[in-house]
């Protein structure tokens, strides 16, 4: 047992969290499957690779952001069967976009505290559902009064964040478009992807104008798809392999829903929930103690930003190290190695395929072509969404 | 019973879907039901964006001040949500303020493409705290010409046509040329 003090806070577990299975389905958008079928896909692979059976199953945990996405309220509920959620303990969480490392942090509440000793965590997202685009779907949740009325698209703080932080760091497109370059061409070995291809800076610079700065190519597609991911305590991991990958540290922040009050160049969101994933887990120098990386990466800015909130590079640093290729997937700091959000696709909340599941195949050795050059023992995955102000992040080692 | 153990698999081993294409809909050749949900809602704007709204329809931009904290904050709360104490009172701000970051947007709500850019921007408004902004449009400037730290002015609809809603402010100008 483990107790640590973090300003007033007790982060006091009564058992280690391992992860023994991951899955995930193909991402594309408008997929015929529905979202239940998409969820049965997912868990079925994670519970072939873990070993088990739904039986073994103690509890469940479903992660899904908005229900405005498919017209359908009570989502979790109407997943429940294909998920195997049925007759046991089953809840929703989300957060929007931060869903995605969200939901495998509920899934580590339930094992760390000993009320689970095998947690199933799946996640799910059709987009596609609404039709002819989910940007439609994406007008609620700006604010009704102050917002609405200006006829808001969500790509809009997207464009002035990513403006802002060019302008603070002095920033170039060009040195951010290397990461839509780096993350799309890493998908090529994803089986799973939807907009795997070999691009060029170019090609970046000279795609569609959506809300510049951002163009076509710095964002990443809507996606339908599923991703699953099995926790369990250590007695059971033993069991079950002779190398679980450890959860060894959680976090989680809000920032305030007055967006425009805070300047948008540095994501304090992230930044705060690093702080206490990486207490918990007994990170000092995010920099050197991190071998892989998955920063949430729906814009190429955003890997950048992220991996600065995430303490893996100082303000304004992540573009020069993306420049030096420190951020490939044979370089010193492998970051995206799955694809990402960029090449892989962005199903919100089933991201968790491309980023907590990324981190543990990575660290389990077993992602096959996208396998990181170098050694790993320690990988940090995070997500974030809302109205851009969640932070999500989960540290995982296959150390104990 | 469990622990049949781990099989060797390298993820994701298979990954199922069957992808439609939009023509796939558009034709008709898949199964599918449409839906037009006819919802309508009725906001309550809440007591302090009450009285702001109120002050725009007078043409005036008003703030709130944590005495606490000592920041003066725009859009206006009854709380300052930092200290977690009742505000200590209101601030009339200018209708002037600087373009912290921009966007030239070709985009509609529904990401359909709009006959002509518009300029997005969150506006720091003069009078209020450090990087108190809002989000605004800004217009009778060239999107070449827009850059980060210019002084913008509300451009405000004749006492007539306000209602009392931020469209009230129709669009930012810079303040010189």
């Amino acid at each position: 047992m483990e107790v640590e003090r973090i300003s007033g806070l007790k982060f006091h577990k009564k058992q280690d969290v391992a992860i023994v299975g991951a899955g995930m389905t193909t991402w594309k958008r408008r997929l015929n499957e529905t979202g239940r079928e998409l969820s049965y896909l997912a868990v079925k692979q994670a519970l072939e690779e873990a070993g088990l059976t739904l039986d073994d199953i103690e509890m469940v945990v479903m992660g899904s952001a908005p229900d405005t996405f498919d017209g359908l309220h009570l989502k979790g509920e109407y997943l429940l069967d294909g998920s195997g959620g049925s007759d046991r303990p089953y809840m929703r969480v989300f957060v929007g976009g931060g869903t995605g490392v969200f939901a495998p942090i509920a899934g580590y509440w339930h094992v760390a505290s000993g009320l689970a000793d095998v947690c199933l965590v799946v996640c799910e997202e059709k987009m596609s559902s609404s039709y002819p685009h989910p940007q439609s779907a994406f007008k609620y949740i700006w604010d009704p009064i102050l917002d609405r009325p200006l006829n808001p698209n969500l790509i809009w703080i997207f464009a002035l964040e990513m403006r802002r932080y060019m302008h603070v760091h002095n920033i170039k497109h060009e040195d951010i478009a290397l990461v839509s370059v780096k993350n799309k061409a890493n998908a090529l070995d994803h089986p799973c992807a939807q907009v795997a291809e070999k691009i060029t800076v170019e090609d970046v610079l000279n795609s569609e104008p959506m809300a510049l700065p951002v163009r076509r190519l710095d964002v990443s597609p809507p996606s339908d798809g599923a991703a699953a991911l099995i926790m369990v305590a250590p007695h059971i991991a033993r069991q079950l392999t002779d190398n679980p990958v450890w959860v060894t540290g959680v976090g989680w922040a809000l920032d305030t829903t007055w967006w425009t009050n805070r300047d948008l160049y540095f994501p304090r969101y992230v930044a705060e929930a690093a702080k206490m994933a990486y207490r918990m887990a007994h990170v000092t120098d995010p920099r050197k103690e991190i071998d892989v990386a998955e920063p949430y990466d729906p814009f190429d800015y955003k890997e950048l930003h992220h991996m600065e909130g995430l303490g893996l590079a100082k303000k304004g640093e992540a573009p020069i190290l993306t420049r030096e290729g420190v951020t490939q997937r044979d370089g010193d700091l492998p970051t995206c190695p799955s694809g990402g959000l960029l090449g892989v696709g962005n199903p919100i909340a089933a991201t968790m395929g491309v980023k907590a599941c990324e981190i543990y195949w990575q660290l389990a050795y077993r992602a096959g072509k996208r396998q990181v050059a170098k050694e790993v023992t320690t990988g940090v995955c995070q997500a974030w969404g809302d109205l851009m102000q969640v932070g999500t992040v989960m540290v995982m080692s296959n150390k104990r | 019973m469990m622990a049949v153990g781990k099989k060797e698999i390298e993820c994701p081993p298979y990954a199922e879907g069957t992808p439609l294409s939009d023509r796939d809909i558009k034709e008709r050749k898949v199964t599918y039901v449409e839906d037009h949900p006819d919802i309508r809602y009725s906001w309550s704007a809440g007591q302090a964006i009450s009285k702001f709204l109120n002050g725009l329809k007078e043409g005036r931009i008003l703030g709130v001040k944590c005495n606490k904290c000592g920041r003066i904050m725009v859009p206006p709360r009854m709380f300052c949500e930092l200290c977690f104490k009742p505000i200590d009172g209101w601030v009339e701000l200018e209708d002037t303020g600087t373009v912290q970051t921009f966007s030239i947007s070709y985009i509609d709500p529904d990401a359909k493409p709009l006959p002509e850019p518009i300029i997005v921007a969150v506006i720091a408004i003069d009078g209020a705290s450090q990087n108190m902004g809002i989000m605004h449009i800004l217009d009778e400037v060239k999107p070449e010409d827009v850059y980060i730290g210019m002084k913008v002015k509300a451009v405000w609809k004749s006492e007539e046509e306000r209602e009392g809603a931020i469209t009230d402010i129709k669009y930012w100008k810079p303040l010189e040329g």
